[in-house]
């Protein structure tokens, strides 16, 4: 497959959130304000593309010839753990108003399963380190994808008459299901028509 | 089998020990520098975290003093030496005077002196019992003794005594009126620590409604305001309050030998 073709399956016919339903705590959680669903979607991108290549050498270089591919979740989990630690300092660093925002969503893209699912996706599916990459970044292109369009869609819920018993989590439930009915409309017909399978 | 699980553990070590220098060098690269006035803020503060101040915490409220977006003084458990330290090391004037206040329970109630609509069986928390019709003492507004002010309270300054009273150890209380949001009726409200006595009763009711349910109830006979003039006294809808501004030791002292229901007490 493309490197082109493998974009486009991650953001669309894959999206983490809508179709293979991973990471949903800080799409419900982070999805309040457009502003903070930006900046969460940005931590994600960066970490999942990271974590795919390194989680890719490790394996491919450290473990395979240890023989020792039984140690793959602990070891990607230790992998993504640092490197979010890192994220989280940079960002405190860097941009403190985005750090508050944020607030325990950041810590918890450590246990976010749509980080550690891309890494073994990508040990899966057999691909390379620049396809590994790939896939990483187009994965969290597409988180960054649904959470905007979800805070996009909570704000201007807040400014819409809704029954107070569906008001708040309950209506962006229903608006969540509706996102993913749409995106299953993606599938891989859509590969196929873009010659990209 | 031996060199499987030491490799193992080998690379899985190494792993963490490479990833942990990583972040220990990175932690000392990105370390985010807090002003040194931010630290003293922070040092000052008491550390009860008891919310009071209406911030998430003691640092919270420092952070908020710091970027000036709150003003000193609202730390009951540091009361006035806190403002006025705080005060210094923002290079600010404290002009207000921080008077301490506890807790009072505001009723003497009981089971005998008090009449029950129902006996009340369920959990042993007051906004439980008052869920079903306000609880289970025929008056409403008074205290229901299942002690839900004793379970917040960060000082463990409320306790029963053994006649089954609700008292606040006001040496042990720090002021935070936490006590005073969770009480479902409003029985317990803050007063000055130097307080010398206090209208022990809750009820807004007439007299005649307050007399068919407790024996010890204020009824808003207005004897302490105009018998007692001076004493701080006030009756507001069928209740006296003091207004320990203006109160005068003698004429409250009056006030309470006057009191007819004897629910202005001496603390």
């Amino acid at each position: 497959m493309s490197y082109i073709g493998i974009i486009v399956t991650y953001v669309f016919v894959q999206n983490f959130i809508l179709v293979q339903f991973m990471g949903l705590c800080p799409f419900i959680g982070v999805s309040k304000s457009s502003e903070s669903a930006i900046g969460m979607g940005v931590a994600v991108t960066f970490v999942t593309a990271v974590a795919s290549v390194v989680c890719y050498a490790v394996y491919t270089y450290l473990l395979i010839p240890f023989d020792l591919a039984y140690l793959q979740t602990i070891s990607f989990i230790l992998v993504i753990a640092a490197l979010v630690q890192m994220v989280e300092m940079v960002i405190r660093k860097m941009s403190p108003s985005l750090y508050k925002a944020l607030g325990i969503y950041l810590p918890l893209i450590t246990t976010n399963c749509a980080v550690l699912g891309i890494a073994i996706i990508n040990i899966d599916e057999g691909y390379n380190m620049l396809e590994s990459f790939c896939a990483g970044l187009a994965a969290g292109l597409g988180f960054t994808l649904a959470i905007v369009l979800m805070s996009n869609i909570r704000e201007k819920l807040e400014l819409t008459p809704v029954r107070r018993s569906f008001r708040g989590v309950p209506i962006a439930f229903v608006s969540a299901g509706l996102m993913a009915l749409a995106f299953m409309s993606f599938d891989r017909s859509l590969l196929a028509n873009l010659h990209l399978a | 089998m031996l060199t499987a699980i030491l490799s193992a553990f080998l690379v899985i070590a190494g792993m963490g020990l490479v990833l942990g220098l990583g972040l220990a060098i990175a932690d000392k690269k990105l370390a985010v520098s807090k002003d040194e006035k931010l630290i003293e803020l922070e040092g000052a503060m008491p550390g009860a975290n008891c919310g009071g101040c209406g911030f998430a915490g003691c640092s919270a409220y420092a952070e908020a003093v710091f970027k000036g977006e709150a003003e000193v003084g609202l730390c009951s458990p540091g009361g006035a030496a806190l403002a006025q330290k705080m005060g210094q090391i923002m290079g600010v004037a404290v002009s207000a005077d921080m008077e301490k206040k506890v807790a009072f329970v505001h009723c003497r109630g009981s089971e005998a002196l008090t009449g029950q609509d129902f006996a009340y069986q369920g959990l042993k928390d007051c906004n439980a019992a008052f869920l079903l019709q306000a609880g289970p003492n025929a008056c409403k507004e008074g205290c229901l003794h299942l002690g839900s002010c004793a379970s917040v309270c960060p000082a463990g300054a409320i306790s029963k005594d053994p006649e089954g009273f609700i008292v606040v150890d006001a040496a042990k209380c720090i002021g935070c009126a936490k006590c005073t949001t969770v009480c479902p009726t409003g029985a317990i409200k803050m007063i000055p620590a130097s307080a010398s006595h206090v209208v022990a009763c809750n009820n807004h009711e007439p007299g005649g409604r307050v007399r068919s349910k407790c024996q010890v109830g204020c009824i808003g006979c207005k004897i302490c305001e105009t018998k007692a003039p001076g004493s701080g006294c006030h009756v507001t809808s069928f209740l006296s309050t003091i207004d320990y501004h203006e109160a005068d030791e003698e004429a409250l002292a009056q006030a309470a030998s006057l009191c007819p229901r004897k629910c202005i007490i001496e603390r």
